[in-house]
């Protein structure tokens, strides 16, 4: 029987684990949405250095990851769609499998990647060097000026990445188009806009403000759990991205999940 | 110890202890320490690795918080304080950490400044001079946008210093201050002590084991061993102390018993309160 107080002390953990992350976001979300008609003014600076980081410095590499997936997702799907001499679709296939769900998640994976290890093996190393006491006893609320401005950051940027995404998978699967199933570029394009509703856009976007909450609260949180010893940094870096690619994908579950009955009724 | 002092700290007390019992998780650091500290003076707290001195430093600047007893600073009871009411008091502190704990993605400059910024309405202009002062102070000028890893560790600390006196405290606490550091920089920050100590009549607090820099820099000392005081008083009362435990300290007297690793661990299980301690891994 001992197996069913141990599976009791882990769900116990995890929602321990989703409550604390729950908490971590939503004082972040405070000090970025209310504190500031409180007199307690954002670190814009900060936030713009933190989204030039996340954000800008993430493009090549995202369209390069993200023109192949949509090269990929064309090939995938005309291998099923040319039984039918259906080739015709795969601009709407493409456009629709990536605006609802691979750009967003595949965004969220290469910011995890980049920038949630990188949070969480900044603040790691300041817990360790004694900087998060500094700010403590200097009155200073680590939140407010660590985790606060990587918030809004991820928050802006993981939607306009998003965007930029689902336009270089639409770019890789024309260049399928193009190539295997006599598109013209124009006209692949334009049978990708009529493909889309704005809901899927929309629902997308959702999801990406989520994610980016996400993978702050738990790069964050990995970052500020740190033990003592240099060696505990690496361990924070490795779970902040295992956990973020986890709750990533439950938050993208619950979130498809909600709209396919939103969008039923 | 306890017995010589009554329950109403005196005007000129800047910091008073009652009774102060720290714990992480099961296990009891500090089991009831007291004592008072006056205004503008040095007291330097004495104690060998996991006396629990580092605990106690942690505790008065509020990093940790107490499991009982009363912290004491400026008259405000920090145990009970709220947030707000910490933070207003962490103001008139400064703290100098072992490794310095400068922000190394800022220059020297922006540490310093860091405090002066988050809490002062003041012009950048009138920043710019009290950081130079400050460095000054510290014997740093014109080291502003040199970034700490560019410091040596001797400068690393006269830097936290700097930071730590930014905001003017009342109350500057340093923690191992001659850690890590070859015994000629060691001695230039006692003497950097010295001269925050005569210029400003500051209180200070220094953690330290160091028995030479201890008695250049103290008024008074305070020995802490197992979480208890073991002996408080004037350098020169401890210079003459009969106390077995201070003498063992004082005179480097090693200790027999903790050679062995199962008496060792005895020690601890006869110490911890519960019965099963030397869990949490934090020592000192």
């Amino acid at each position: 029987m001992e197996f069913v107080s141990d599976i009791g002390a882990s769900v116990t953990g995890g929602l321990a684990y989703i409550g604390s992350l729950a908490g971590l976001a939503g004082r972040a979300a405070y000090y970025t949405f209310i504190a500031p008609f409180h007199g307690k003014p954002l670190r814009l600076q900060r936030a713009i250095s933190q989204a030039l980081d996340v954000g800008v410095r993430a493009l090549p590499i995202l369209s390069l990851i993200t023109f192949f997936i949509g090269l990929i997702l064309a090939l995938q799907s005309a291998y099923e769609l040319r039984k039918f001499g259906a080739i015709s679709f795969v601009a709407g296939a493409v456009a629709i499998s990536m605006t609802r769900e691979l750009g967003p998640l595949i965004t969220a994976i290469v910011v995890i990647g980049r920038s949630g290890s990188a949070f969480a093996a900044e603040i790691g190393t300041m817990k360790v060097t004694e900087e998060i006491d500094a700010l403590e006893t200097m009155a200073i609320n680590p939140i407010h000026f660590l985790v606060t401005p990587k918030f809004l950051a991820m928050i802006v940027m993981l939607p306009c990445l998003t965007i930029w995404a689902n336009s270089m998978g639409m770019l890789g699967g024309a260049l399928f188009g193009v190539a295997q199933a006599d598109f013209t570029f124009g006209r692949y394009i334009q049978s990708s806009i009529d493909a889309l509703f704005l809901r899927d856009i929309i629902s997308g976007l959702v999801k990406s403000v989520m994610f980016g909450a996400t993978i702050t609260a738990v790069g964050c949180h990995e970052g500020l759990a740190t033990g003592a010893g240099p060696e505990q940094v690496g361990r924070s870096t490795t779970r902040a991205v295992v956990m973020s690619i986890f709750l990533v994908v439950v938050v993208d579950l619950i979130f498809t999940a909600i709209f396919f009955f939103v969008s039923d009724h | 110890m306890d017995e010589q002092f009554d329950d109403s700290p005196l005007p000129d007390v800047m910091i008073s202890l009652r009774d102060l019992r720290v714990s992480y998780g099961d296990r009891e650091i500090l089991h009831g320490v007291s004592f008072d500290v006056m205004r503008g003076e040095t007291m330097v707290i004495l104690g060998g690795s996991g006396s629990g001195k580092s605990t106690l430093l942690r505790t008065l600047v509020g990093l940790e918080k107490p499991s009982s007893g009363r912290i004491i600073l400026r008259g405000k009871d920090i145990s009970t304080a709220s947030t707000e009411e910490m933070d207003d008091i962490r103001r008139k502190l400064g703290m100098s950490f072992q490794g310095g704990a400068l922000f190394g993605s800022m220059t020297v400059g922006e540490n310093v400044a860091l405090p002066l910024r988050e809490h002062t309405e003041l012009e950048d202009s009138t920043i710019e001079i009290m950081l130079r002062l400050k460095l000054e102070q510290v014997g740093l000028a014109g080291f502003e946008d040199y970034k700490p890893s560019e410091l040596s560790g001797g400068m690393k600390k006269r830097a936290a210093v700097a930071r730590a006196l930014a905001m003017d405290p009342e109350i500057l606490f340093f923690d191992e201050p001659s850690a890590g550091l070859d015994p000629i920089i060691a001695a230039g920050i006692d003497q950097l002590i010295l001269e925050l100590k005569r210029a400003f009549r500051m209180t200070i607090i220094v953690v330290t084991h160091e028995l030479a820099s201890a008695f250049l820099i103290a008024d008074r000392m305070v020995l802490i061993d197992k979480g208890t005081v073991v002996a408080i008083g004037t350098v020169e009362e401890m210079r003459n102390s009969r106390q077995p435990r201070l003498r063992q300290f004082l005179d480097r007297v090693a200790e027999p018993e903790v050679a062995r690793e199962m008496d060792y661990l005895q020690m601890l299980t006869q110490q911890s309160h519960r019965g099963h301690g030397a869990a949490s891994k934090r020592g000192a």
